[in-house]
């Protein structure tokens, strides 16, 4: 009996030693990144790399654009061509770039930073991931339709969105319509799944208040999303039925009203600009500590903060409409509610400011990226509160002011935030170390680009240019002249990027398991983590960010 | 030390608070001339913006510049910074200042709002505009109808029964529009006036400001409306009484013809673009029949 239990035992050893090694030789498998992983890292890093795909696509459109309006005369391609590029460039960047590259970014990392094996659901949340693909290529397809893509805008405001050129069935607006919805559907699922694992999944001694920042950022990111998500959908689904069967919600000549579709659009878009921005907080929160070697400044009021900003987020959505024949006591409360958003922002970056105060700062890539993206943050939200004024937004509404505040946002923070991300966890994902040098040239050429491209379109706006023209009068053409040339700039920007993450992930030098010294628990497992991340759950003892305390963070290490 | 640290920080305080005023004064060299009442009330909040934002981006960029300056880690130096964890009274200070500037920003802007006097839906009550520099006539005229189509501008005056593709008021005296769009969703926007307001179909929304400088202006289309919503502008003219007089009985002395239209010829021509799709747009509506072009 004893030895047949022995070699039970000793079998079991065998078979346990065999299931770790294939865990290590797996980790850094390439071929499961093209297979449907439910793992929450894999899962992560294939919408990181399908979105900036995307990303190089949208980039192409954009400089399209730019071509164009590099003169005054509409000179380089046809008006509907033009009209579906910037159709395009908005869609691919919002929803097939930011979303999915930040929802892939917050797959890899939640897990780790809560001390789980896995996502809570991680069929769902591969299933989520395999519909980016899919919304993709319907964007992509809508293309080579003989309608040509959908022209109306990434708002697609009725009744333009409703004129169907062809009159054929299947045309750009459809498939865009589609693709939409299909998108909202996926972030919901993933909604559910970050809701969940934030939730239930945490380790044990993990208690909120010991969550990493970004953690809590993408909580409340994540928490819009589940309700806002089901307006835009409702809305999307309303305005595919006044399409394609004839229905007459949206369209005034049957009856419709299409303010209405603005309600429905901007009661879920405008909080997406938070969902898209608060986990950008969340890096920074990460970022500065590390690279200050000090702790977050203010750690419990800017969690909080994050949620205090969701909850206003929902009660903003008018100001994009004040224009739209909204009346003066709307406009009024509006602007208040959407001023507001200020205090809680703000609150947040004067603690990145405390933050790095007095720290021992170095300046590596994500550092400087994340230097940059503050201070081209705190610009964005001072145009911001200029917008949300109601006289001066009455004159600047729709102009090139609104898409310089917006890309400032959506390049100079979003973007440049990711950077910083992608940078600092690069050794954590690959196990290698990226090269200085190039990260620092990146950085340097995407800063200038950034202010080149987008600083131009605040005097653009505030003599008048409108956004969406593809000739315009020639009093415009020496700032558009100077945002092209930094549109091109930008574009150029990416290719040592692209360089930096190919070479150093082939060749790169090995990294270590935590190369910045960083305090967290995705730094105290192996580099790349391996499946179900900890060999041992973690058990939390303290406070994240403790940068000059000599506690430990664990129970374990 | 710390009374010396305190008189530095005042100074720069002054020093910066100089700075963004002037700013705030260049900032109206940004925008176009001020053609309208209402546009002097703009810049007005629009430099106050200018100047205050100016403050804190200068003041946080400063900061933030200075430690990236002065608080490097030395090459080898791989100690902690000290854990200053949080400071309550400093916390407190960037939270109720804010919101002190939040109720300054939004009680400004409430003021200049009402002092526009803007109206948005059917009412028509009329407000008198409080600037006394300015004498203007604040009832106004006539209703003037503005038209607008894919992709063309219409100025129906109905007491002389003139349609025109140009907008021409007379200086001095409060306008009042009625905005009708008889397809999609177009934008009533004049840089020089500061004003917009979009237009929606089978609604007559009506508008009002007050031109207070001769000249000509562009009237342009504000909100998407499609294929060739870059070619829909048109001429605004602001004269005097008398010419505005004399011009409204030449238009009426001529024959209505139909107008030139540059979405219209576009549509009717090939395509001369470098890169040709050929992607279909909607047709065009017909050019208008006007009295004046």
């Amino acid at each position: 009996m004893t030895t047949i239990n022995n070699n039970n035992s000793q079998e079991k050893i065998v078979i346990e030693t065999h299931i770790e090694h294939h865990h290590q030789a797996s980790a850094r498998d390439w071929k499961r990144y093209f297979s449907f992983s439910t793992d929450h890292k894999v899962i992560g890093i294939q919408y990181l790399v399908t979105s900036f795909f995307f990303f190089l696509v949208g980039g192409i459109f954009a400089m399209i654009i730019r071509g164009e309006l590099i003169t005054p005369e509409s000179d380089l391609v046809d008006r509907t061509f033009y009209n579906g590029m910037f159709t395009m460039h908005g869609t691919i960047m919002l929803f097939l770039w930011t979303f999915p590259s930040l929802v892939g970014l917050a797959n890899y990392l939640v897990p780790l930073m809560i001390g789980a094996r896995d996502m809570a659901f991680p069929r769902l949340n591969a299933a989520a991931f395999w519909m980016v693909p899919v919304v993709g290529i319907l964007v992509i397809v809508s293309m080579f339709v003989p309608s040509g893509s959908a022209q109306a805008g990434w708002w697609s405001y009725p009744p333009v969105s409703l004129q169907n050129p062809t009159g054929n069935l299947i045309n750009g607006q459809f498939l865009w319509i589609l693709a939409v919805a299909i998108s909202g559907v996926s972030s919901i699922m993933g909604a559910v799944n970050f809701v969940t694992t934030i939730v239930k999944m945490r380790a044990p001694g993990m208690t909120f208040f010991r969550m990493p920042a970004f953690v809590w950022t993408v909580f409340s990111a994540q928490i819009i999303q589940l309700f806002g998500l089901p307006a835009l959908t409702a809305g999307a689904v309303m305005l595919l039925f006044d399409l394609t069967v004839g229905t007459s919600f949206f369209d005034p000549a049957k009856g419709g009203n299409a303010v209405l579709f603005q309600h429905f659009f901007w009661f879920y878009s405008h909080p997406a600009v938070y969902v898209i921005i608060l986990p950008i907080f969340g890096i920074f929160s990460e970022i500065f500590p590390v690279y200050s070697r000090k702790p977050l400044f203010g750690y419990k009021v800017v969690a909080i903060s994050s949620l205090i900003i969701a909850g206003v987020s929902g009660l903003v959505w008018v100001h994009h409409m004040y224009a739209s024949g909204t009346p003066g006591w709307m406009r009024m409360v509006f602007m208040l509610s959407t001023m507001c958003v200020s205090v809680p922002t703000g609150i947040k970056v004067f603690a990145w400011v405390g933050t790095i105060w007095g720290g021992k700062l170095r300046l590596n890539t994500p550092m400087l990226f994340a230097l940059g993206a503050l201070i081209m943050f705190v610009f964005a939200g001072i145009t911001g509160i200029m917008l949300s004024s109601v006289p001066v937004d009455i004159h600047v509404n729709n102009t090139y002011f609104v898409v310089g505040h917006f890309h400032y946002v959506l390049y100079g923070t979003v973007t440049m935030g990711m950077y910083a991300a992608i940078y600092h966890w690069f050794p954590k994902m690959t196990g290698r170390m990226y090269y200085e040098g190039l990260g620092q040239l990146h950085f340097w050429l995407a800063f200038l680009g950034t202010n080149l491209n987008f600083l131009p379109m605040h005097p653009l706006g505030l003599q008048g240019m409108l956004r969406r023209v593809s000739s315009y009068d020639p009093q415009y053409t020496f700032w558009n002249v100077i945002a092209s040339l930094g549109g091109f700039l930008l574009g150029m920007s990416t290719l040592p990027f692209i360089l930096n993450m190919v070479s150093s992930w082939i060749q790169g030098k090995e990294a270590g398991d935590n190369p910045w010294r960083a305090i967290g628990l995705e730094w105290l497992t192996t580099s790349p983590p391996e499946v179900e991340n900890f060999e041992e759950i973690p058990i939390v003892i303290s406070e994240p960010y403790g940068y000059g305390k000599s506690e430990p963070l664990t129970l374990n290490s | 030390m710390k009374k010396r640290r305190i008189l530095l920080l005042m100074i720069t305080a002054i020093a910066l608070s100089l700075i963004s005023l002037w700013i705030g004064q260049l900032s109206y060299g940004w925008l176009p001339p001020q053609g309208t009442t209402e546009a002097i009330l703009i810049d007005q909040l629009f430099t106050f913006l200018v100047s205050l934002g100016s403050f804190i981006f200068l003041g946080v960029t400063g900061v933030v510049i200075y430690f990236v300056m002065f608080n490097r880690a030395a090459k080898y130096d791989w100690s902690d910074g000290p854990a200053i964890e949080g400071n309550v009274t400093l916390e407190i200070i960037w939270t109720v200042i804010p919101i002190l500037l939040v109720f300054w920003i939004a009680g400004y802007s409430y003021q200049i709002y009402q002092q526009m006097g803007i109206q948005v839906g059917h009412h028509h009550s009329y407000q008198s505009i409080d600037i006394e520099t300015v004498k203007t006539v604040d009832k106004p005229f006539e209703t003037i109808e503005v038209i607008a189509k894919q992709w063309a501008w219409i100025f129906h005056y109905p007491e002389s029964n003139i349609t025109s593709t140009e907008l021409h008021l007379p200086v001095d005296q409060r306008v009042h529009l009625a905005l009708r769009s008889q397809d999609v969703l177009h934008g009533f926007y004049i840089p020089a006036f500061r004003v917009k307001q979009d237009m929606i179909p089978r609604e007559t929304i009506a508008l009002e400001f007050t031109p207070i400088r001769q000249g000509n202006y562009q009237l342009t289309d504000s909100q998407f409306s499609g294929t060739y919503f870059a070619t829909m502008t048109a001429n605004v003219v602001v004269q005097s009484k008398e010419d505005y007089e004399t011009w409204l009985k030449k238009a009426a002395k001529q024959t209505p013809f139909l107008a030139d239209n540059q979405a219209f010829s576009e549509y009717n021509q090939q395509s001369q673009k470098m890169i040709k799709t050929g992607w279909p747009s909607i047709t065009p509506a017909q050019p208008p029949l006007v009295n004046y072009q």
